[in-house]
């Protein structure tokens, strides 16, 4: 029998109970979130399960949440059954003033690159990865861009006028 | 209904068959020809400019239509282009600088020989163009002066071969003690070389 969104959910729900949670399936895509602490023991699971066998990832990316006191950032795991062609989406939350998650770089070798990539843009601390620098933005950047209390716009520009912009 | 024919319908005689270039003002008479040191130095400098395209983006594919037969560069002494910094006289740069990309672009102007000149082509190159971003260079010059802007997005052609025209302009009119005043040596300092 092919694998579908609902044995998956009562899989992962057999194994980790009540530790799972926001569960939903935006446009057929099951997505859950977790504890933090548990994001590589989920990950291991639906790795290792012979039935689940999610073992290409996809994509990992961060999103900011400044209204969410406590869980401002997000860090989102994309996943991909290769054989039975199901993704899903996992998602777990962290203190932006505590931003350390495991890493799952020892898991899947891609996530090396993606949580540098996460790293430079939103800051999250990927412990236990091998070479946690930035990748993408200059080396001596002193702030993570993509967090929304940092304007989009170079601050070193002094030729704009904001009126002629509209935003004055 | 075809689209009437405008241009090349009538046949014009070649007036001068080679284009030639004005030879300095200077003083002739019979077996001699007396001038300026640098009026002849900088005839020669400027209708051999070596150039070397550093091209990023679109302003590059203007550049390519820009080098080919129907706008052709060639015309200008320019043919030669390089990608050996080493022996190009002029860096030309077309398209979006990435702040991790400026000190390649440095590196780049650092190891031509001097004399040498800098020509920025296109918005993004000038001003950062509408990439007004955290990871974009807001214009070439804040790590390399530029002699020429070229404004556009992308500008034409023609708007590159006047802003080529424009070089070699300066480079014609150049005193050939520029490069050793102490003016030029403030004016490097400020960008941190040498």
């Amino acid at each position: 029998m092919a694998l579908s969104n609902e044995i998956i959910k009562q899989k992962l729900s057999e194994k980790f109970g009540e530790d799972l949670t926001g569960w939903e399936e935006p446009y057929g895509m099951l997505t859950f979130s977790s504890n933090k602490d548990l994001n590589l023991k989920v990950l291991q699971f639906l790795y290792d399960d012979p039935e689940l066998q999610f073992r290409f990832l996809t994509d990992i990316c961060a999103v900011h949440y400044p209204e969410k006191k406590g869980e401002e950032l997000a860090v989102v795991y994309h996943l991909h059954n290769l054989i039975d062609n199901i993704r899903i989406r996992f998602k777990i939350y962290t203190d932006i003033n505590i931003p350390d998650v495991f890493s799952a770089s020892a898991l899947y070798s891609a996530a090396n690159w993606m949580e540098r990539e996460t790293y430079d843009f939103y800051g999250v601390n990927f412990v236990g990865h091998p070479n946690l620098k930035r990748i993408l933005n200059v080396d001596d950047m002193e702030y993570f861009p993509m967090r929304k209390e940092f304007p989009l716009e170079d601050q070193t520009r002094i030729d704009k006028d904001d009126e002629m912009f509209g935003r004055s | 209904m075809p689209r009437p024919v405008q241009y090349n319908i009538t046949e014009k005689p070649i007036e001068t068959p080679i284009g030639m270039v004005e030879g300095p003002e200077g003083f002739t008479g019979e077996g001699f020809f007396a001038s300026k040191l640098s009026d002849v130095v900088g005839l020669a400098r400027k209708n051999s400019i070596w150039p070397l395209p550093f091209a990023t983006s679109c302003c590059g594919i203007e550049f390519m239509a820009l080098m080919g037969s129907h706008y052709d560069l060639a015309r200008f002494g320019s043919e030669r282009v390089s990608f050996s910094p080493r022996q190009c006289d002029l860096l030309m740069v077309m398209g979006t600088i990435a702040k991790k990309m400026a000190p390649i672009v440095k590196q780049v102007y650092l190891q031509m020989a001097e004399p040498r000149w800098v020509l920025a082509m296109g918005a993004c190159a000038s001003s950062g163009g509408i990439f007004d971003t955290y990871s974009v260079l807001q214009g070439i010059d804040q790590i390399i002066p530029v002699d020429v802007y070229v404004p556009g997005c992308p500008p034409r052609p023609e708007a590159v071969l006047d802003g080529f025209m424009k070089v070699q302009d300066l480079v014609g009119k150049e005193s050939l003690r520029r490069r050793n005043s102490d003016r030029y040596r403030e004016l490097m300092e400020s960008y941190g070389i040498q």
